[in-house]
C-alpha cells in the first residue's frame, strides 16, 4: 500500500510531535518511521506513515495538518511517497 | 527507504526553487464532430470536449495536493480546426464561430488555454485552410482562451512561401485587432516549420492527426532548479558541468513524468509523452536566461551563449529521456523572452538582439517566441522573420516557431505589459532592410537534400 510522507520544518517548540501525533491517533493514521533533527533551534522532522485506513480523504488530511502547523507556528506538508521515491530512485 | 535528506531536496526544489509541473494538457480529437452543417458541428465540439475533458481541472487539483507539487496549467489541445470545419465552413467568418464554440469550451471545463484553432499548410493550402488562416486576427481577438497556430513548413516538404506571405500579414492584422490590448492576439499565435503532433505547450498545442482519441500529455519545467544546482559547481570544468545539469534534469523530469502516469490513470486516458522543457515564467529564479549566466556568461547575448545553450539543451535531453517513458514534443529550452525575467534584462542592457536569439534557435527549440518589434514593421518584413526561422527548423530537421508581437503604437525603447505568466517585453529593434521582392515572389522553396551535410 502506498505511505505517505509528513514533514515538519520550523522553531523548535514543546509539543510538536505530541500534537501532530495526537492527530494522527484520532484519524487512525499509524506512524511506521520517524527521522528528526534540530539545525540552530529549527526542528525538521519526516515521517512516513500508513493513511489507508484513515476515513479522512488525503486532501482533508493535507488541509488540516496545514491547520495544526500554522496553530503552533511550524510548516507541515502532507505527501504520497511516490514522488520522492521517483526522484531519487531509479 | 526514502530519507529527511532526499525528502528535504524535492521540498526545498518546490519551495524556493519554483519546481513545478508546467502544464497537463489533455488532447482530444475532433474529427468525429464532423458535419456539413455549422450549427451541429459546433455542437457536437462543444458537447465532445465538455465530456471529454470534464474532470481534468479537478484531477489536476488532487494530483496536486496529493504529490505536494504544483501543475501551474490544465490545458486541452484539439485536432487543428481547418482539418474538422472544412465541410461546414464556406467563410472566415464560419470558423470564427467554431472558435467562439472552443471559448466556450475552454470556459466551461475551466481549463486557461485550448489550442488547435490551427492548419497544417506546410506544402499546399487548401480554400479552407486559407479561410481559416484568414480567420485568425477575427477569431482571436473576439475570444480569450484559444490559440491558434499553423505550420508552414517542414524537412520533408520544403516551405511554403505562399503561406509564410499570407502569415506576416496574419500576425499583423491580429496585431491590429487586439490593438487595445497590447496586440495581445499575436501571443496566441505561432506560425511553426516541423510543428510537432503531440506538444503540451501553448500557444502551440494541437492535436495531431496520428494520435488516438485522446491524450494525456504534460509538460515540465524547472529552470530554478537547475540553476541553483549550478550553483553548486561555479568554476568547475564541463564536465562536472553536463552531469549536474543531466542529474537535475533526471529529477525534474520524473515529477513529471508520475504526473502524466497519475492524470493518465484517474482520468481513464492514455499517457502520451512528457515534453522535456526548460520552460521559464516571468518570476525571478524562473529563468533560462539565469541558467546561461551561471555557467559563465557576464550576460545572455555575450559571446558562449549558442554553446551553452546548446551544453543545457542537450544535457536536459540526456537526462530527461531516462526518466521518461516517452519524450515528445518540443522538448527544449525555450526563449520567451518576455516571459523570462534575465532575457528582459538582457534586452535592456543591450546584450540580446533578435539576430543572436536567432542564432541562439538553431541549437534549441523552439524558435522566436514572445519578442515584442515595433507596431510599423511591415508584414513583409514579418514573413521574412518568418521565412528565416523555417529555413533554419528545416535544414536542421528540427522543431522552429515564431511568435512576435508587432504592439501597434510602440516602437523600440517602449514596454509592453502582457500581464500573468505572458510577462512583459521592450520592444526590439528589427533590422530596416526590406524583403518585400523575396516574400512576393510566390510558390513554395523545395526540401532540401539529406546528404552533403555541411
Amino acid at each position: 500500500m502506498k505511505k505517505t510522507i509528513i514533514t515538519v520544518v520550523g522553531k523548535d517548540a514543546v509539543g510538536i510531535i505530541a500534537t501532530l501525533c495526537t492527530y494522527l491517533a484520532d484519524n487512525q493514521i499509524n506512524v511506521e518511521d520517524i527521522s528528526q533533527t534540530i539545525v540552530q533551534g529549527y526542528f525538521n522532522m519526516m515521517m512516513i506513515v500508513d493513511a489507508n485506513s484513515s476515513s479522512k480523504s488525503f486532501g482533508e488530511m493535507v488541509r488540516e495538518l496545514e491547520h495544526i502547523g500554522d496553530e503552533i507556528g511550524v510548516k507541515i506538508r502532507c505527501q504520497h511517497e511516490d514522488i520522492f521515491n521517483k526522484m531519487h530512485r531509479i | 527507504m526514502i530519507n529527511i535528506f532526499e525528502v528535504n531536496e524535492t521540498n526545498k526544489m518546490i519551495e524556493q526553487e519554483k519546481l513545478d509541473v508546467r502544464t497537463i494538457t489533455m488532447g482530444i480529437s475532433l474529427l468525429d464532430c464532423c458535419d456539413s452543417d455549422l450549427d451541429t458541428l459546433n455542437q457536437n465540439i462543444y458537447d465532445k470536449i465538455t465530456r471529454v475533458a470534464k474532470d481534468l481541472v479537478s484531477v489536476g487539483r488532487d494530483i496536486e495536493v496529493e504529490y505536494g507539487i504544483p501543475i501551474v496549467n490544465k490545458r486541452i489541445s484539439v485536432t487543428p480546426i481547418a482539418l474538422v470545419g472544412g465541410r461546414a465552413c464556406s467563410s472566415p467568418e464560419d470558423f470564427v464561430t467554431i472558435a467562439m464554440t472552443l471559448d466556450k469550451a475552454a470556459k466551461k471545463t475551466e481549463v486557461n488555454f485550448l489550442g488547435g484553432y490551427s492548419a497544417l499548410v506546410s506544402k499546399g493550402m487548401t480554400k479552407t485552410d486559407e479561410h481559416l488562416i484568414r480567420s485568425i486576427p477575427m477569431a482571436l481577438s473576439s475570444t480569450e482562451r484559444v490559440c491558434s497556430s499553423v505550420n508552414i513548413g517542414s524537412t520533408k516538404t520544403g516551405i511554403n512561401m505562399d503561406a509564410v506571405k499570407l502569415m506576416g500579414e496574419t500576425v499583423k492584422e491580429t496585431a491590429e485587432a487586439t490593438r487595445e490590448n497590447s496586440s495581445l492576439g499575436c501571443a496566441k499565435l505561432v506560425v511553426f516549420c516541423n510543428a510537432p503532433d503531440d506538444n503540451p505547450f501553448m500557444a502551440g498545442a494541437f492535436h495531431g492527426v496520428t494520435e488516438g482519441d485522446a491524450v494525456i500529455n504534460v509538460g515540465v519545467s524547472g529552470p530554478g532548479v537547475v540553476k541553483r544546482a549550478l550553483e553548486g559547481v561555479r568554476g568547475e570544468n564541463f564536465e562536472v558541468l553536463c552531469e549536474t545539469v543531466k542529474k537535475t534534469a533526471f529529477k525534474v523530469t520524473r515529477a513529471g513524468q508520475l504526473v502524466a502516469q497519475e492524470a493518465s490513470e484517474r482520468l481513464g486516458i492514455p499517457f502520451g509523452i512528457v515534453d522535456l522543457s526548460l520552460a521559464p515564467t516571468p518570476s525571478v529564479g524562473d529563468s533560462v536566461a539565469e541558467i546561461l549566466e551561471e555557467m559563465g556568461l557576464e550576460s545572455v547575448g555575450a559571446p558562449g551563449t549558442t554553446a551553452a545553450l546548446a551544453l543545457l539543451n542537450d544535457q536536459v535531453k540526456k537526462g530527461g529521456v531516462m526518466a521518461s517513458s516517452f519524450v515528445g514534443g518540443l522538448s527544449g529550452a525555450f526563449l520567451p523572452v518576455s516571459e523570462d525575467q534575465g532575457m528582459i534584462d538582457a534586452v535592456n542592457r543591450g546584450a540580446l538582439t533578435i539576430e543572436k536569439l536567432e542564432a541562439m534557435t538553431c541549437v534549441c527549440s523552439v524558435g522566436l517566441d514572445m519578442i515584442a518589434i515595433p507596431g510599423n514593421t511591415s508584414a513583409a518584413t514579418i514573413s521574412g522573420i518568418i521565412a528565416d526561422e523555417a529555413a533554419i527548423g528545416m535544414i536542421n530537421q528540427k522543431t522552429t516557431a515564431v511568435r512576435l508581437i508587432p504592439v501597434i503604437g510602440k516602437d523600440v525603447g517602449d514596454t509592453v505589459e502582457f500581464g500573468g505568466l505572458l510577462g512583459y517585453a521592450p520592444v526590439q529593434r528589427v533590422n530596416p532592410f526590406g524583403c518585400e521582392a523575396f516574400i512576393n515572389r510566390g510558390g513554395r522553396i523545395p526540401a532540401p537534400i539529406h546528404s552533403f551535410k555541411n
